[in-house]
């Protein structure tokens, strides 16, 4: 299985990583997934900075794709995360698996974004007109590893 | 030397994103780190006694009761909120 993981500052491309996905022949289905930043319910959002522990970010990909591909059998992992400050609908996260059937690739993208949310070193910061908030991690993100155990 | 990071809201609310320890080679419990830290200010002692924080030794996710030891790095940070 190849994995491939990114932390950058830099936006990315879909095409190009759907692309990437495509280069193994025994793989006959694709799952992505985009996360981008949202607007709040309650007051206005400028953007949001995310801020990262370098060195560990990128391990924790790394191992979180490997996690998944012990429980999967998987051809491809892509994993590209955005540090830095970001606008409402810009791109945050991406991430694309390849397998050769598509039940496999649906459940290895969200179990990947399930533990990306709870084991990564990121955090969000955001900049509000009521002012600026890290964000608290939510209990919902925490009970979405259980359905994995 | 024990060289010990913190991050996010945590490194704001220290205001401190790095502190060496001088461990003097020996061996010992994140715990027994973290009681030196919090003597050092009411502000540390109430930071870092908050019941969700996290810590990483040489960038691994681990518990508090982990044994450090000369020449690791040591990182304390909040709940993760990327994705």
């Amino acid at each position: 299985m190849s994995v491939f993981v990114a932390v950058q500052s830099d936006d990315f491309c879909l095409a190009s990583e759907y692309h990437e996905l495509r280069r193994n022949a025994a793989c006959g289905a694709v799952v992505t997934f985009s996360g981008l930043v949202r607007e709040l319910n309650d007051t206005a959002l400028y953007g949001m900075t995310l801020e990262h522990y370098p060195g560990m970010t990128e391990q924790a990909l790394i191992d979180i794709a490997k996690q998944a591909q012990q429980r999967w059998p998987l051809g491809a992992v892509r994993i590209i995360h955005r540090v830095g400050t970001l606008k409402p609908i810009e791109q945050i996260v991406f991430v694309g698996i390849a397998s050769a059937h598509r039940a496999a690739a649906f459940a290895a993208c969200e179990f990947i974004m399930d533990y990306l949310k709870n084991r990564a070193p990121f955090w969000k910061k955001e900049h509000t007109a009521n002012g600026e908030y890290w964000v608290d991690a939510k209990a919902s993100d925490q009970q979405a590893l259980t359905r994995w155990e | 030397m024990i060289k010990i990071l913190f991050f996010a809201a945590l490194r704001e609310r220290l205001d401190c994103e790095q502190y060496l320890l001088n461990s003097d080679g020996q061996t010992m419990p994140v715990t027994d780190i973290l009681e030196q830290l919090k003597s050092l200010s009411d502000n540390w002692q109430h930071e870092l006694s908050r019941s969700d924080l996290l810590c990483a030794v040489n960038q691994q996710l681990v518990p508090l009761h982990t044994t450090v030891k000369d020449g690791d790095e040591l990182a304390f940070f909040p709940p993760v909120t990327g994705g």
